[in-house]
């Protein structure tokens, strides 16, 4: 399996050690010879992606194991296995990498579950991790990523799912039919990244107008503008200024 | 000219005609219902109004396209985007001390929320805490926040309703609200003054009795109005009643805040998952069982409240000391300092990196152009803004700038409940539910 966010190309179960870091060249992140402050020739290795490729280790803490026997009960270990790929538990909260095949039986065990009882979606959104922190992104790799965030009121928890998918075929289950709150965050996810929520009643865009092109928070999308003269100075537009990375 | 009228043509219902010497002349004249469309028609009639994007009670431009027999509404759809900035896009090619510059621009009646939550996260992220001093100031100008915030609910909902003093009267004492938060911040509205790390600066002279004397004040003006508006019976007949939605529904729908508390669930994050040492404090979650707009009145009424005696505590347990973080790699390396123009450089600040030291111009250059990084990762904080549960998603990718950010803004989610609060009632309703939610579409196109 190709693990979210591997940027290597390697196998993510193999990964596991540490999290492998990308490389910047130069202090603006600039290739060719638009850095002038005399760093271009500098490498950095960066500590590590936005994605750690790792998983954490049993026991997790706290009531994040409780939750996890929980769900793996609820649904079966079996399918446990075979569903959630990867558990990471950093900044005191859980998020469960979770394949798009076995995303519904999880939710609706999640929400109905005695033990679970996650009855609110609080948020549904998407993340793209295009070329986090290293070389550009090979086509076929998941970087497009939906997150959603459960809350359980009874037992005042809450967790993170997250579901990678690749931007040439973009397709995750719709959660609409467990949570209809899911449905505007959805569309939403679907406007901004171009995620396309099978299943969902309507999805259609929500904030940019229906006939606009293109997916705008994808790293990818043009920011567009035009280079601006300003006492005698050129100023290049946004993306292709340099900036510190 | 013989005018005759024993050949008028009636075939025609909303013109009929008639000849004349001069030609045929039609009379375009209204009548009763039954005659022109015929009673049969009147049960099938099916009216398609486009309410917004521009209407004064749809709480800015919010859009509804609303299906209506006669009066009654029985298909009810939402459309927004219409104020979409693009401020999730924009935070990602700033640093993170910008980002707050953008974030306090979403929700605009909730400023402080924004940037609350947004330097929880980022601080989060940092592994980072904000001084006891900064935490307890935070408290305080986000309850003088939601005071201000709950004032504009109640006077649009009046002005909504039809309760014009109930608008003059709000925006009145808000304006007080804003005051403080100018002699404070700087600004009215807006006012970056939480900052990852602590606060931009500390509290100015005099605010702390301002505050005071603002507490003195205050519950007068609350029992004014329960005078003017909770009594009144044309209130209550509009209220009572509209917008309904249970717990069930809320939860389903996603919806918190006051909503939520309005149908019995006692759900407010500052009590549930507190954050800032709100456990600390006081006060009560005040809530109701009617489900419905006169519910969510009375809950936020009860809010206002609460929220001064939140205020009155954290005044007193205000103790000297830093408002930001020591870590010289995060905060803010210039020392900003009220003027009457607003929040500035400080002149004595300037002075220094100018004239005394090089090192000391090399950091401030560095932090402010570059800014810090952030460990690599990702959290979702949640906190309790005036509309229910605003969380924030930041995504680091360890550098300089955010990966991503992602609001949940209540606004957003809670306008979801406008099809199952108003179909199958009148269409005067469906001002008193939407009024009822109280959405900031700042907040909900982001």
């Amino acid at each position: 399996m190709t693990g979210p966010g591997d940027r290597s190309g390697q196998d993510a179960g193999q990964g596991a050690a540490a999290p492998s870091g990308g490389f910047r060249k130069g202090a603006f992140g600039v290739s060719g010879s638009g850095d002038t402050s005399g760093f271009g020739g500098l490498v950095r290795v960066e500590p590590g992606g936005a994605v750690a490729l790792h998983s954490t280790d049993r026991p997790y803490g706290g009531w994040f194991d409780e939750v996890t026997d929980a769900l793996a009960e609820a649904v079966g270990q079996a399918t446990y296995d075979a569903a959630v790929q990867r558990v990471l538990v950093d900044r005191g909260e859980i998020t469960y990498f979770v394949a798009r095949e076995h995303l519904l039986p999880l939710v609706q065990a999640l929400r109905d579950d005695e033990a679970l009882r996650f009855e609110l979606c609080s948020s549904v959104s998407g993340v793209d991790y295009l070329d986090s922190g290293g070389p550009a992104a090979t086509a076929g790799r998941p970087r497009l990523h939906v997150v959603y965030h459960l809350t359980s009121m009874t037992y005042r928890r809450r967790i993170r799912l997250e579901v990678a998918v690749t931007a040439e075929d973009p397709h995750v289950p719709s959660v609409t039919g467990v949570y209809p709150t899911a449905d505007w965050h959805e569309r939403e996810t679907y406007d901004m990244f171009g995620v396309v929520f099978d299943g969902h009643p309507a999805l259609t865009r929500i904030l940019m107008p229906d006939d606009w092109d293109g997916h705008p928070q994808r790293k990818d999308y043009p920011l567009g503008g035009v280079p601006v003269e300003y006492h005698d100075a050129t100023i290049p537009p946004p993306d292709t200024r340099r900036s510190y990375r | 000219m013989s005018t005759t009228y024993q050949d008028y043509d009636p075939s025609d219902p909303y013109a009929g005609s008639y000849e004349t010497t001069e030609g045929r002349v039609y009379t375009v004249t209204g009548g009763d219902w039954d005659q022109t469309l015929g009673t049969e028609a009147y049960g099938e009639e099916r009216l398609v109004v486009n309410m917004g994007p521009q209407h004064p009670s749809t709480h800015g431009v919010l859009r509804l396209v609303l299906d209506l027999e006669g009066e009654t509404v029985t298909k009810a759809r939402v459309v927004i985007g219409y104020l979409h900035t693009g401020i999730e896009k924009n935070t990602e090619y700033r640093t993170w001390t910008q980002g707050t510059t953008f974030v306090t621009r979403m929700d605009y009646l909730a400023p402080l929320y924004n940037e609350a939550g947004y330097c929880l996260a980022v601080e989060k992220l940092l592994g980072v805490e904000a001084p006891p001093r900064a935490q307890t100031i935070r408290v305080l100008v986000m309850e003088l926040n939601r005071i201000a915030s709950h004032l504009v609910a109640l006077a649009t909902f009046g002005m909504e309703m039809g309760a014009l003093t109930g608008m003059t009267n709000g925006f009145r004492e808000r304006e007080m609200v804003l005051d403080l938060l100018e002699e404070i911040t700087g600004l009215r509205m807006n006012h970056a003054y939480i900052r990852p790390g602590g606060l931009a600066q500390d509290l100015p002279e005099g605010a702390v009795e301002h505050i005071r004397e603002f507490l003195q004040v205050m519950p007068d003006r609350v029992a004014d109005f329960h005078k003017l508006l909770t009594g009144q019976p044309i209130w209550q007949a509009r209220l009572k009643d509209a917008g309904y939605l249970d717990v069930t529904g809320c939860v389903a729908l996603g919806v918190t805040g006051p909503v939520l508390r309005a149908a019995g669930l006692p759900w407010d994050l500052r009590k549930v998952e507190p954050y800032l040492g709100y456990e600390t404090y006081d006060f009560e979650v005040p809530t109701a069982d009617t489900c419905d707009a006169w519910g969510r009145y009375l809950v936020r009424m009860a809010e206002v409240n609460e929220s001064l005696k939140i205020i009155e505590q954290a005044l007193d347990r205000l103790e000297p000391g830093p408002v930001m973080v020591q870590d010289k790699k995060i905060a803010w390396p210039a020392q900003l300092s009220l003027g009457p123009d607003g929040m500035g450089n400080s002149t004595e600040y300037v002075k220094h990196i100018m004239g005394q030291s090089m090192e000391a111009l090399i950091h401030h250059f560095k932090l402010v152009t570059e800014g810090f990084r952030v460990p690599a990762g990702q959290v979702y904080v949640p906190i309790e803004s005036p509309r229910g549960e605003l969380g924030y998603h930041v995504v680091s990718d360890g550098g300089t700038r955010p990966w991503r950010v992602h609001v949940r803004d209540p606004s957003f989610v809670n306008l979801q409940a406008t099809a199952a609060m108003s179909e199958g009632g009148m269409i005067a309703d469906v001002i008193a539910a939407i009024a009822s939610l109280d959405p900031v579409m700042g907040g909900c196109d982001r």
